[in-house]
């Protein structure tokens, strides 16, 4: 039998995620998901439901405490006596706020919207070349001189040709009983990849929007920073034309004028032509923007670009389309139609921040 | 529930001498009976406020959500958890070592002692085990019938309302009879706006019942009809209770509404106890385990284990502190002879610390309080400005500029008088029904009594919206915003907000 709570909890998880009661969707706090403290760690909110109550509001207000300290002082965070049922129950119940390492993080997040875990591409893994020692022989360098078997032939040596005199066991290696380590190169297969971040910094991409691509950014950097050994990111930016920038400037810039998708569409395959060959690489471009693209048949040299040439070589093509103030493109909706059914290319649409949630899962539910 | 074992016989053996023990020291209990449970069963029980039946309702799974994983990533233990019921109901974790159970145990006698004796929970319905299964059936029965999204969708409404209690009410009666309200209709026949005057001689009319006199009576009783009439009479701070007799509800959804209700007067008093119980407890178990029950061994884990319980995080405050602390000053005051109005009249400081009467009655006093007080009453009384001193306690406040709080008074009076108003109604704003007939036309218009504080406006204003859904009429909210009186409506349709000019009152 189902415990009771269990089917609360999924009542529960079905609301979260949208399925059922939208109206209190809008009472859910994920907080902010993103929570990046000092290197490494992060807090993690977990997503709560307030229904709504007639309550103080609740900042600003003041309070009593104990402790040490000047008139003046700052205070950290403020307790309130605790209130509410439950009350006078259960000692030892803390803050659910925790310091976590990404790695952590990952694995929750995958928890969370049930991510699988990605398969990399078949038999067309990168081998990564170690050396491991293995052996021994005579020549090499001093650097890797073995003492102990140096001094053992020198001893075999000596007894052979009669010179060891046990009442003074002393022996000197000479250049023939010198051992050396010697290493063979081994050939790990290895799962690389190469995420291709492009973004539409075009007029109509407001800071709101930036935000948002950033924290997307974020989690799908951290979840696949959990599936690959190796991850190398690169950064395209497009209005009319597309440039590759680095991080910082990926965040930061803004242009203005029109929009010509294609441009980094094709600017992303010559990065991929020319140093991630799909035999070695596991590639992954996401692409956001609002959507609004230039007209003059851009769209229909997207569409080539992205059939004959990008959709071959990589293993998730991921559209994100950001709502901006000006509204939602039809990018979107032309994609949709033009690759209907097909897997490797996702789409999504993400509103606000909220909507960040859903778009990972669209993005990385399908285990690719 | 099924799941639950009952003690292994080390554990019986150890709650019962440590029931002795507690017994011995004067604590007056239910019956106790402990279940050992594992962590799964321990956050289930937890989730459901402690009992093993609830109403089937997400926020329930929620509760558990949160201490599923606070548990797994080792940020939260649920320690003790104890049902305030005859029989009374206490769980023991099952991965807790033996120092832990003993501390426990003698904490939980201590709890039980303090629901079976505190007026608080006088009221309080002493079979809510069964009460809270009975409504858990009643509510699958309802989701059976009418769906599981329209019960979920009316509980969260009901569950928006649930601080609308007035918890003053269960121990007076504040109408005649309740039940079905006094229709307007129905009211004395004739309105006699006639008042009686004194006899009198002719020529002395004008002295004995002057006009002006008559005038004002007449007013008077003219003003006293008139109230009458509208409803309800005074105005309603259950309105919970209001709702259950007013609102044009389905049987089902009045049922759901009482369910709800019910249980926000169960728990009511622990929020009102909050301080005092736990210092309560805390006080007993410290006592219990350092005088009688701690083995040599046990020193250290228990140190550790209850200064976790006390710790308070610089800068906060916590109730288990507070309330441990207030009871050894009542109880060293009282020991000393230091109360009354003899000892209070002296301005010396030193003298007045001195102050040794060996009076004695430390602990015939704190058995008393835990009797007589709530949160309210216990911190307004005992909270003396030595102890304020002595603990270091302080005021803070928003400052805009840093965006931070900070520490700006370490006077006795503010702090006293922000901590009361922390605790008073526990928390919560005060809200009535002033009127179930506004404007004439049936509509809902609630009073916020505004204290200083404004009211958060966006939940209001979702607030309002379950109400609407209760009362199937416009609703209206007069509060207080930004020091203008507003009245926030919702019709059903739209959210408005509306100042009141100060002519009109």
């Amino acid at each position: 039998m189902v415990s009771r709570i269990e089917e609360d909890k999924s009542r529960f998880d079905r609301i979260v995620r949208g399925k059922i009661k939208h109206e209190l969707r809008k009472y859910i706090t994920h907080g902010e998901m993103i929570g990046r403290k000092g290197k490494d760690f992060v807090s993690i909110p977990l997503p709560q439901i307030e229904v709504p109550h007639f309550r103080y509001g609740r900042n600003k207000q003041g309070g009593v405490g104990q402790g040490e300290g000047e008139l003046g002082d700052p205070i950290g965070s403020s307790g309130e006596p605790g209130q509410g049922p439950g009350a006078g129950e259960s000692p030892g119940q803390h803050l659910m706020e925790v310091d976590i390492s990404l790695t952590e993080l990952a694995q929750l997040l995958g928890e969370e919207l049930e991510l699988p875990r990605i398969k990399p591409r078949g038999e067309k893994n990168i081998t990564a070349v170690r050396d491991k020692y293995v052996g021994i022989r005579q020549t090499g360098p001093e650097s890797l001189r073995h003492f102990k078997r140096s001094f053992r032939e020198a001893l075999k040596r000596e007894l052979s040709t009669g010179t060891y005199d046990p009442q003074n066991p002393c022996v000197v290696p000479m250049k023939p009983d010198r051992r050396y380590r010697s290493w063979r190169e081994v050939r790990l297969p290895e799962n690389n990849a190469v995420i291709l971040y492009i973004m539409d910094v075009s007029g109509s991409m407001g800071d709101e929007q930036k935000e948002i691509v950033r924290i997307e950014s974020f989690w799908i950097d951290t979840w696949l920073r959990s599936q690959y050994k190796h991850i190398e990111s690169r950064y395209i930016i497009h209005d009319a034309v597309a440039y590759e920038v680095d991080q910082k400037t990926f965040y930061s810039t803004r242009e203005s004028g029109g929009t010509k998708i294609s441009s980094a569409y094709k600017l992303c395959q010559e990065i991929l032509a020319r140093n991630y060959p799909a035999s070695d690489w596991n590639v992954y471009p996401f692409h956001f923007s609002d959507g609004d693209n230039w007209g003059g048949g851009d769209t229909k040299e997207c569409v080539r670009l992205l059939r004959e040439e990008l959709l071959p070589q990589v293993n998730l093509f991921c559209y994100g389309q950001v709502e901006s103030p000006y509204g939602s493109g039809q990018f979107i909706k032309d994609l949709e139609k033009e690759f209907k059914g097909e897997e490797i290319l996702v789409t999504s649409q993400i509103k606000d921040r909220d909507a960040i949630y859903d778009s990972i899962k669209d993005f990385l539910g399908k285990g690719r | 529930m099924s799941a639950t074992r009952t003690l292994p016989p080390h554990l019986a053996r150890l709650s019962e001498s440590i029931r002795e023990t507690a017994a011995g020291y004067g604590l007056d209990f239910f019956e106790t009976i402990f279940e050992i449970v594992d962590y799964a069963e321990m956050n289930e029980v937890a989730s459901f406020g402690g009992f093993p039946l609830r109403y089937p309702h997400w926020s329930f799974g929620m509760t558990y959500d949160q201490m599923e994983k606070g548990y797994s990533y080792g940020l939260q233990k649920i320690y003790e958890m104890v049902i305030n019921n005859d029989p009374s109901y206490a769980y023991l974790m099952e991965c807790n070592n033996l120092v832990d159970q003993k501390l426990v145990m003698a904490h939980v006698f201590a709890h039980v002692d303090f629901f079976k004796n505190n007026m608080c929970f006088a009221p309080t319905n002493r079979k809510m085990m069964d009460t809270m299964a009975n409504h858990g059936t009643r509510a699958r029965k309802y989701v059976e019938k009418h769906g599981a999204d329209a019960v979920e969708g009316f509980l969260d409404c009901c569950q928006s309302l649930d601080n609308l209690i007035d918890t003053h009410s269960l121990y007076m009666r504040r109408r005649p009879k309740p039940g079905r309200p006094v229709s307007v209709s129905d009211e004395e026949p004739a309105e006699d706006h006639s008042v009686a005057r004194l006899r009198s001689k002719g020529y002395m009319e004008s002295y004995i019942n002057p006009e002006e006199f008559l005038a004002e009576r007449r007013e008077h009783k003219r003003k006293q009809t008139e109230q009458r009439q509208v409803f309800p009479a005074s105005p309603e701070r259950d309105v919970l209770l209001f709702l259950l007799e007013h609102a044009p509800l389905e049987r089902w959804q009045q049922d759901l509404l009482a369910v709800v209700r019910d249980e926000a007067y169960y728990f009511a008093p622990q929020a009102q106890t909050k301080i005092m119980n736990e210092g309560w407890a805390t006080y007993w178990h410290t006592k219990m385990m350092t005088e009688k029950l701690l083995d040599a061994s046990e020193v250290i884990d228990y140190a550790d284990h209850h200064s976790g319980t006390v710790f308070t995080q610089p800068g906060g405050l916590n109730p288990y502190k507070l309330g441990l602390e207030l009871f050894r000053d009542i109880e060293e005051r009282w020991n000393r002879g230091q109360f009354g109005p003899e000892w209070e009249a002296i301005e010396d400081w030193s003298e007045k610390r001195r102050w040794n009467r060996d009076a004695g009655l430390g602990r015939q006093k704190i058995f008393e309080v835990r009797k007589l007080y709530s949160d309210v009453t216990f911190v307004d009384t005992f909270m003396t400005e030595d102890f304020c001193r002595e603990h270091r306690f302080f005021h803070y406040s928003y400052n805009k500029q840093t965006d931070l709080y900070h520490i700006d008074s370490r006077e006795f009076a503010k702090i006293k008088q922000s901590l009361l108003f922390q605790l008073t109604n526990f928390g919560q704003p005060m809200i009535a029904v002033v009127n179930g007939n506004h404007r004439n036309r049936g509509e809902l218009y609630l009073l916020h009594q505004h204290d200083g504080i404004d009211l958060q406006l966006d939940q209001a204003e979702d607030t309002l919206r379950c109400l609407y859904r209760l009362w199937q009429r416009p609703v209206h909210l007069e509060s207080v915003v930004f020091e203008r009186r507003k009245v926030l409506t919702y019709d059903g349709k739209e959210h408005t907000r509306r100042e009141i000019k100060a002519t009109e009152v």
